[in-house]
């Protein structure tokens, strides 16, 4: 598999380790209300989608940046690559 | 029709006229009393051990596709009970007891062959820690035998002792682990199942789940709804998507693991050998070709296939332990979709949703328990108790702070 990363251009996915759903990006708030239930889903359950997901991609033996690449996990198709940060800041609402 | 070494002779005289199918092909009734989905191994070893060791009647057995399609055809064969923790072990070894006496329970030739499974040893730590799960399988009642690096020499003279990296220091072995041939295990339980009246329908997918009130009352499938008072999920790999049909978000990941044949050698490979350093097992097939695997491809998959670079790892893992190999040709490779439970250990027990039921997590290992988990799984389903091995296989027991951490590498996901 080639991934499409968004600095380098295509990389080979075996320069990358992976660590699963991008949903991992959205760590719970420890101090929060509920913060045990909340830590338990996060650490444990998984959608584990047969179709298009979204994954985190570390490109350890390249730029060492982390990437959210989505992939069909029934054909290994890759649909896209964003930096994880960007996507991240995305979330907080726009670079800070 | 009942087997015996009298028929085969009879056959053999009379041209095989006489040999009838396996098992019938029925359509599906209105409703069932019990239903598993999925035609595996461990959904047929379920049907069978309802109808035979609980003595329940109206039973069906739902596959997607023909019976035997998924990782129950898929997979390396190896069985073995060299387990250590104490929510393992002990339902292993009952596995293990089961399959040597399955032929005879089935009337059916599984070529269940204990030719013994050896895991080597490279470093004094590695050592250390086989000498402690050898001695935690003797607990449970199993056979182990730690071997030095002269007693591994006697056994396979042939193999790469002086791999720098990784030279051969002993190894754990177990006699009575070995391997079964895959197919003949579905066939033999749904021909078991099928003559104590179980229906196996094929070609039937599960599509939804009725659900009134947080009770289930059927199934919604590719052939119309059918009614059960009781429904076993077993569809290996694909739990995550089923039980999502229900609402459940279960803790496993589906990813694909291959495997590899090579062309048929004389045989030099007499039992199983595992290089866990390297992620490199083998073993002979009776038609002579080396069966081989290693890792998992390392990212969720539904494919059915994998990828080169796992390819070239394993049979670099080869090369390093027996170069011998480098002069074979590689004849087939596959792959199938496991669950990876975030623990790396299975899940037998009951869901939140009342009469629907879960057998899942099975990993890369899920073969060698197919008898103890039908037992199991039926027991679940029959009484609604779990059954004494498999009371530590919760489903809650990742909330709960309980998991079965085999691998000993500390209780988190992604150990796979
Ligand atoms: C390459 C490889 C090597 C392996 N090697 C070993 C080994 O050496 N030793 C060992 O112990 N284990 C091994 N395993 C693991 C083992 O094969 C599995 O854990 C085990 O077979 C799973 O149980 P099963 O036989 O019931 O699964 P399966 O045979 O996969 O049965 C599940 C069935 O459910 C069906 N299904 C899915 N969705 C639906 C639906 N919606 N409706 C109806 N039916 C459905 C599928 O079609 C399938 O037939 C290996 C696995 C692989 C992939």
């Amino acid at each position: 598999m080639l991934i499409p990363h968004p600095l380098l251009g295509l990389r080979d996915a075996q320069e990358f380790t992976y660590l699963g759903d991008a949903a991992l990006l959205n760590r719970p708030d420890g101090m929060a209300e509920g913060a045990a239930e909340a830590f338990f889903d996060y650490a444990y359950l998984r959608d584990n989608p047969a179709g298009p997901h979204r994954e985190l991609w570390f490109h350890e033996q390249g730029d060492r940046s982390w990437l959210v690449v989505t992939r069909d996990t029934v054909t290994h198709e890759i649909l896209g690559a964003e930096l994880a940060r960007d996507v991240a800041l995305a979330a907080k609402g726009g670079a800070q | 029709m009942q087997f015996s070494g009298f028929r085969v002779i009879k056959e053999a005289l009379t041209g095989h006229k006489g040999w009838k199918p396996l098992w019938r092909n029925p359509d599906p009734q209105p409703s069932y009393d019990y239903i598993i989905v999925g035609g595996g191994g461990h959904g047929l070893a379920t049907a069978w051990n309802l109808a035979r060791t609980f003595g329940a009647k109206r039973i069906a057995v739902l596959e997607k596709g023909w019976l035997g399609s998924g990782n129950i055809g898929r997979n390396t064969t190896i069985i073995r009970s060299n387990y250590m923790l104490p929510g393992n072990e002990p339902f292993y070894e009952l596995s293990m007891k089961l399959w040597e006496r399955m032929e005879q329970d089935l009337n059916f030739n599984a070529m269940v062959s204990q030719r013994g499974i050896l895991n080597l040893a490279h470093t004094d730590a590695q050592r250390d820690a086989f000498r402690r799960r050898g001695n935690a399988m003797r607990f449970a009642g199993a056979d182990s035998e730690l071997l030095d690096q002269d007693g591994v020499r006697a056994m396979y003279p042939w193999l790469n002792f002086d791999n720098a990296r990784f030279p051969i220091k002993g190894g754990l072995l177990q006699r009575r682990g070995g391997t079964a041939r895959h197919d003949g295990v579905a066939w033999g339980y749904a021909r078991a199942a099928d003559r104590l009246g179980v229906d196996i329908i094929q070609n039937c997918e599960v599509t939804g789940f009725r659900i009134e009130n947080g009770r289930l009352r059927g199934v919604e499938t590719s052939r119309g709804f059918i009614g059960a008072g009781k429904v076993g999920v077993a569809v290996a790999g694909s739990s995550g998507r089923v039980m999502a049909k229900a609402g459940l978000r279960l803790p496993i990941e589906s990813h694909v693991l291959q495997a590899f044949v090579s062309e048929g050698l004389k045989p030099v490979v007499d039992g199983v050998i595992t290089f866990g350093a390297g992620h490199f097992y083998v073993s002979q097939s009776d038609k002579g070709g080396l069966v081989f695997g290693g890792d998992i491809d390392g990212y969720n998959s539904y494919a059915q296939r994998g990828n080169l670079p796992v390819i070239e790892d394993v049979i670099e893992g080869g090369m390093a332990l027996m170069p011998a190999i480098g002069r074979a040709r590689l004849l087939r490779a596959w792959g199938g979709i496991m669950d990876m439970s975030m623990d790396g250990s299975p899940i037998i027990d009951r869901t939140p949703i009342e009469g629907l039921y879960l057998n899942a997590g099975w990993c890369y290992g899920g073969f060698k328990a197919t008898p103890a988990s039908g037992l199991c799984f039926a027991h679940l389903l029959a009484t609604d108790r779990p059954h004494e091995t498999a009371r530590f296989l919760r489903l809650d027991r990742f909330a709960r702070g309980l998991v079965i951490d085999e691998k000993g590498m500390g209780a988190q996901p992604n150990l796979h």
